[in-house]
């Protein structure tokens, strides 16, 4: 049993089919990559993943449970997690806040108890702030809790935005470009904190990137989207030498 | 239990404050050094800080510009007398029907507006304010555009003080749980609220309703000051004075609201003796402070007494180099 199944998903834009017959699989803590050139509907898959978009046709099914067309705030409840290509974090509030935030999904109080105080209130409140702060030791973060989350630096914003992701608990992590911006270093250290992640909470990751070591090196199974459709499907290998994937990114050969 | 004694400490302060206000406040009514035209604008000042403070919770928390509050006090004013003046219900029990009016009048024109963003939002809730004066207007019962005079007096210091202490505590503790972080998520950026699990219209549609809610309070405390209200008192112009306070304290502080309620009531006492330039240094100070502090006097902070902690030790410091 896969995680995550899509079959025969669509999506256009007026005439523009940004995601034609999409079929897609991402098995129990499988690390995916999709890649291709800019412009290829990536992200609107995210998108229709995430509820954001609705899709045109098509279903898309999480531990088998269809999912198709819901609002993003239900998606997140039935177990997938998000970051964005270009960073959203919530930019005025503090670092513990923002992972904070993701922890609503799961309050261990009702709003009439946190309006009269009760000691159930200070409880919960003191178990989200703890369960916050474990979650930004896993990204080094702890120490910058009390920062406002616009003034870290932006290596720091994509950890921040990673383990805010994770708190809503989810099984599936979708991750948007997670290394750009980054120098080689920093994606080093991400690979193995990706690795790591998956591991520790069961997931299962899809991540979208350009940095091609990064997705050869971690992704167990690459999938490659060219104008809206899959053109290749395999392991880093054989994604390597496959004729068409070369052809989508550098053009053809000249005879 | 360390974290225990501090927070029991903290409120206890607090209660001693706002006892030692209330009291000094009383004394002063009692003794009758405070005039009536003192109280008239103390009245005012309270129910100008319910109104900012509630307001300041749409806009400035969940960042939805609303420009109808004036309709909401308006609904709250009118369902208040009703019970009381024209049924005659306690003032208790107005009160409560005019919060609650109020409140549902913000669930129905919340649910179809907060679909809107930013400017249009504005223009759909101010069209709604004004859609209520009217109809207040137009219906016999509650006077038309005459309205309803001869409300007794009921709105007292203490049940100004209690009033206003409700508006600014229930509002604080929301703001300070995982329901206010939601919804100010929303203000943040709503689609990453959404990706997060945070049901923004739910929250919108809370804040409203709450923000509603209060706004009809101030209007029921009003009513039962002045001796009569037409509906004409709570046109869009007075939608525009509670949102200049927002603005002025700054959005997403309620202290910087509650300052700004109290310094505006206040400047308009002050001003008063100068009726024929009023106006223009009212103006003035606005713009002056849009200037310098075009994020409101507060800005998004609240003033604490960490704050004051801070300022201190600042000085301390600096007096130290010197």
């Amino acid at each position: 049993m896969s995680r995550l199944q899509i079959n025969n998903l669509s999506k256009s834009f007026g005439g523009l089919s940004a995601v034609l017959n999409f079929d897609f699989n991402v098995g129990k803590q499988e690390l995916v990559g999709l890649i291709g050139p800019n412009g290829a509907g990536k992200t609107t898959v995210f998108n229709l993943i995430t509820g954001v978009y609705k899709p045109d046709q098509g279903t898309i099914c999480l531990e088998d449970k269809d999912i198709t067309g819901l609002h993003p705030y239900d998606i997140c409840k039935k177990g997938i997690a998000r970051t964005f290509q270009n960073i959203r974090l919530f930019n005025d509030l503090t670092v513990l806040d923002n992972v904070k935030v993701a922890l609503h999904t799961d309050v261990p109080y009702s709003l009439t108890t946190a309006v009269l105080r009760l000691p159930t209130f200070f409880k919960g409140e003191e178990q989200i702030s703890r369960q916050a702060l474990d979650y930004l030791k896993i990204f080094d973060l702890d120490k910058k809790k009390d920062e406002i989350a616009s003034n870290l630096p932006y290596g720091e914003q994509r950890r921040l935005e990673i383990a805010r992701a994770l708190a809503t608990r989810p099984s599936l992590l979708i991750l948007d470009e997670p290394a750009a911006g980054m120098n080689p270093n920093e994606t080093q250290e991400l690979m193995k904190l990706i690795n790591w992640i998956k591991e520790e909470f069961h997931l299962s990751i899809l991540l979208i990137e350009h940095d091609m070591s990064l997705v050869m090196g971690v992704c167990e199974r690459i999938y490659v989207l060219d104008y809206g459709q899959i053109i290749a499907e395999g392991t880093p290998q054989e994604i390597r030498n496959n004729k068409r994937v070369i052809e989508a990114y550098l053009g053809e050969e000249v005879e | 239990m360390e974290d225990k004694r501090r927070r029991w400490g903290k409120f206890l302060l607090e209660v001693i404050v706002l006892a030692a206000l209330f009291t000094v406040v009383q004394y002063l009514i009692a003794t009758g050094l405070l005039n009536r035209y003192y109280q008239i604008n103390l009245t005012l000042m309270g129910i100008n800080i319910i109104l900012a403070v509630s307001l300041n919770l749409i806009n400035g928390f969940t960042g939805q510009l609303s420009l109808g509050h004036a309709g909401f006090m308006a609904i709250g004013a009118f369902a208040s007398v009703i019970m009381t003046t024209l049924l005659g219900y306690p003032f208790m029990i107005g009160i409560l029907a005019g919060m609650l009016a109020a409140a549902v009048a913000g669930f129905i024109i919340g649910v179809p507006t907060l679909r809107l963003k930013g400017d249009y939002l504005a223009i759909a809730t101010l069209g709604f304010g004004e859609i209520i004066r009217v109809v207040l207007q137009n219906i016999d019962y509650i006077g038309g555009p005459a309205g309803i005079s001869g409300i007794s007096k009921m709105t007292t210091w203490p049940v100004l003080f209690i009033a206003t202490v409700i508006t600014i505590v229930v509002i604080v503790n929301m703001i300070n749980s995982s329901y206010g972080r939601a919804i100010i998520s929303v203000r943040e950026d709503e689609i990453a609220a959404e990706i997060m699990g945070v049901n923004t219209t739910k929250y919108k549609v809370l804040a409203f309703v709450v923000g509603a809610g209060f706004a009809g309070l101030a209007g029921a405390l009003y009513a039962h000051y002045f001796y009569i209200i037409k509906p004409e008192t709570f046109n869009f112009l007075k939608s525009f004075d509670i949102l200049v306070m927002v603005v002025l304290g700054g959005l997403g502080s309620t202290t910087g609201a509650v300052i700004a309620a109290a310094f505006i009531t206040a400047l308009n006492v002050v001003l008063q003796e100068y009726a024929a330039v009023r106006m223009i240094i009212y103006a003035l100070i606005l713009i002056i402070v849009m200037i310098y502090r075009p994020q409101g006097l507060l800005g998004n902070k609240e003033l604490t007494r960490r704050s004051f902690d801070k300022i201190w030790s600042g000085r301390h410091v600096s007096s130290a180099n010197k």
